[in-house]
């Protein structure tokens, strides 16, 4: 069975599920009451699971996570979430030096079952410390899988896996998704971790997305077909690992792809992935790969800078055409 | 929990003798920042500004006192509630509602918006909307002063989840090991957002943490101009004398909500009796009374302020609204001093 439900109810979902299910998991964060902080995605949790489960933090992001990694060292299940990603640099050294190296450095004696949920809050002339959505900073370390939900199903279902493997998994929502709705199946159920999904057949060009840029690249594509272009949509759900083989399927048959995430592009996942696809098929691309990222700088606070600086459906279409004149 | 307390009414008292003259820069300062923030807060409320503001009414006799207890020279680096700081430390009423309406002409050019503002000509290095992020830049020109024997001090305003940081108690250390001429004021109004100060700390001590950490700390009436503006003239004293970090913690409150134009009370975060007793603690009306019962001020002198700086904000603001917003050709502008090749 299966209704709608937004992305954001569905990870309140997800939540309540984890928390009834599973006697060792713990949810802590800033604002864990206030739909300021974090939408709807946890409100009634603490009512219903008790403060001793469902818990605010002073503001000391760096010590409230690495509490969290240590619990997981020692069994629990922990959920820490950061209402924007820019806030939880402060505990990169924590999830990076420690939480991701943990498992390798202690030869697999010691494995950190943690889900680190950061939400991407962005627009809204908030400027550049309010904004940003690094994935590739996390993409890059190993030891760190990182699931980026686009679709409120596989935002439940992502925090769900994300729970039960066994290793650190950086979980990124996005606020520009919150209400956006689609059929979500109840009860527990888990997206696997490490696998892309086709939302979209199609023939001519492929559309490798993750996170927001998807439901642009979905709109991208319906508007593509109205002019003959025969669009693959791809939502790689997971970045890391990130699920190649389904990438390279779909550009194997389409020969054209246009690569669409909200991110810095230098150092960036979309670059890896491009990386991946010239590999595998130098010799038969129709086309350069187009990639759809951020431009390289901070985010403005002007309205007027905002639409420039952050890409769209519109900017997939441009990439689209582009792409498509090489013919 | 609560170790301090405020008097019911702020007390008031020129223990320095402050002139005339100083007394009402001082206390028109506060009402530029009241009447910007009230005005904001209305253009909030209609929609018409969309950059989140942290409105600082309220607290005006903290940035009003500490700053001119400073020289131009001195550095000052502010938090996401930046407005008070901004004009306190002599920043341009127009640069702000330009900055506001996100409009070229803003003192970051558009680009910052509410949480993020600077005016390096009289020292506001910049703001940061990182909580506890100027406590570790906040450093730096008092490093600089004390490495190349220079008199000017930093200030470092910032808010009373900022202790909740690590950093903050590095920063700390740091300064008091290095001797650095550092002024910290740490403006206590009980809330952090959405969470009350004790939800987030066992004892009300900020000041005693500082002291622990070997700083010169006090702890002084926040709505009480004089008080204020006395600590941090001792305080910048010591600083040039070499003497080392000074903490002053001010105890006050904000009218408004964490953000925007609503008090918070409909969502329950605190009370009606709660900020009407602050409101009754009103920094600025309770100046106004004292100077008028004691002959300071007439009555008649003091609608002739009120007039003036109302008319400064709205000239402001006009004038702000007539400005261009900065041109999209421009965005990757400033990303480096000079223009790099785009990757
Ligand atoms: C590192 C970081 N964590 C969390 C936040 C979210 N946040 C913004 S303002 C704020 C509370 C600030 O409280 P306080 O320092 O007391 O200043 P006030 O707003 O009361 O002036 C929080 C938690 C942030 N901006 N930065
Ligand atoms: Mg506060």
């Amino acid at each position: 069975m299966s209704r709608l439900l937004s992305y954001g109810d569905a990870i309140n979902e997800a939540h309540r599920i984890a928390l009834e299910k599973d006697p060792k998991c713990f949810l802590i964060g800033q604002g864990v009451n206030n739909p300021w902080f974090v939408g709807r995605t946890t409100t009634g949790l603490a009512d219903e699971f008790g403060a001793e489960r469902v818990m605010d933090s002073p503001v000391s992001e760096a010590a409230m996570t690495g509490a969290c990694i240590g619990a997981a060292m020692a069994g629990a299940h922990p959920v820490v979430f950061h209402p924007r990603m820019d806030f939880m640099y402060l505990t990169l050294d924590q999830i990076i030096n420690h939480c991701a190296s943990w498992n390798y450095m202690f030869n697999g004696k010691i494995n950190v079952p943690i889900v680190i949920r950061g939400i991407v809050n962005r627009g809204g002339e908030q400027g550049a410390q309010h904004s940003q959505s690094p994935f590739g900073i996390y993409a890059n370390i190993p030891g760190l899988k990182v699931v980026t939900p686009a679709t409120a199903k596989d935002a439940k279902g992502l925090l769900l896996a994300a729970l039960r493997d066994p290793d650190p998994v950086i979980y990124i929502d996005d606020r520009w998704l919150y209400e956006v709705e689609d059929d979500v199946p109840e009860g527990d159920y888990e997206t696997p971790i490490g696998r892309a999904n086709i939302l979209r057949e199609g023939s001519d060009l492929s559309i490798v997305a993750a996170s927001f840029m998807v439901k642009e690249a979905i709109e991208a594509a319906d508007e593509l077909a109205k002019e003959g272009i025969s669009t693959e949509v791809v939502d790689l759900r997971t970045i890391k690992p990130v699920d190649m083989e389904t990438v390279n399927n779909s550009v194997k048959k389409t020969k054209r792809v246009v690569i669409a995430i909200a991110e810095w592009y230098f150092s960036s996942v979309a670059a890896s992935i491009a990386e991946g696809v010239y590999k595998e098929h130098y010799k038969e691309l129709h086309s350069p790969v187009e990639l759809v990222t951020l431009p390289d700088a901070p985010a403005p606070a002007s309205q007027s800078l905002e639409e420039a600086y952050y890409p769209d459906r519109k900017t997939i279409i441009n990439a689209s055409k582009y792409v498509m004149q090489y013919g | 929990m609560v170790q301090f307390t405020v008097p019911e009414l702020p007390v008031l008292e020129n223990k320095k003798g402050i002139k005339k003259e100083t007394i009402l820069s001082m206390l028109e300062r506060m009402l530029l920042i009241r009447l910007t923030e009230q005005r904001i807060a209305k253009r909030v409320e209609e929609k018409k500004v969309f950059t989140p503001c942290h409105l600082y009414i309220g607290q005006e006799a903290d940035a009003v006192g500490v700053c001119f207890a400073l020289r131009d020279t001195d550095y000052v680096f502010s938090t996401h509630r930046s407005h008070g700081h901004f004009l306190a430390k002599g920043g341009d009423v127009n640069e702000l509602f330009a900055e506001i309406y996100c409009r070229e002409t803003g003192c970051s050019g558009g680009r910052g918006g509410s949480m993020h503002l600077c005016d390096p000509s009289v020292g506001l290095l910049g703001s940061s909307s990182i909580v506890a992020g100027t406590v570790g830049i906040g450093l730096g020109p008092a490093f600089k002063s004390k490495i190349f024997h220079e008199d000017n001090i930093s200030c470092i305003f910032h808010g009373d989840c900022v202790p909740e940081e690590g950093i903050w108690h590095e920063s700390l250390n740091f300064a008091a090991v290095k001797k650095l001429p550092v002024l910290y004021i740490c403006e206590n109004n009980l809330y952090a957002a959405s969470a009350a100060l004790k939800d987030r700390r066992v004892n009300d001590n900020i000041y005693e943490v500082a002291r622990a950490h070997g700083l010169h700390t006090e702890i002084v009436d926040g709505n009480d101009l004089f008080a204020v503006n006395s600590a941090a003239m001792d305080a910048v004293e010591r600083l040039r004398n070499g003497e080392g970090p000074q903490y002053i913690e001010t105890r006050t409150y904000r009218w408004l909500g964490h953000v925007g134009n609503r008090d918070d009370i409909d969502v329950g975060l605190r009370s009606r009796e709660e900020l009407d007793y602050w409101k009754r603690r009103d920094p600025i009306a309770n100046l106004e009374n004292k100077l008028k019962g004691e002959g300071t001020v007439s009555e008649k002198e003091l609608e002739m302020i009120h007039k003036k700086i109302q008319e400064k904000v709205d000239i402001a603001e006009d004038k702000a609204l007539k400005d261009p917003k900065p041109s999209p050709d421009t965005l990757l502008r400033h990303v480096y001093s000079k223009e790099v090749m785009p990757v």
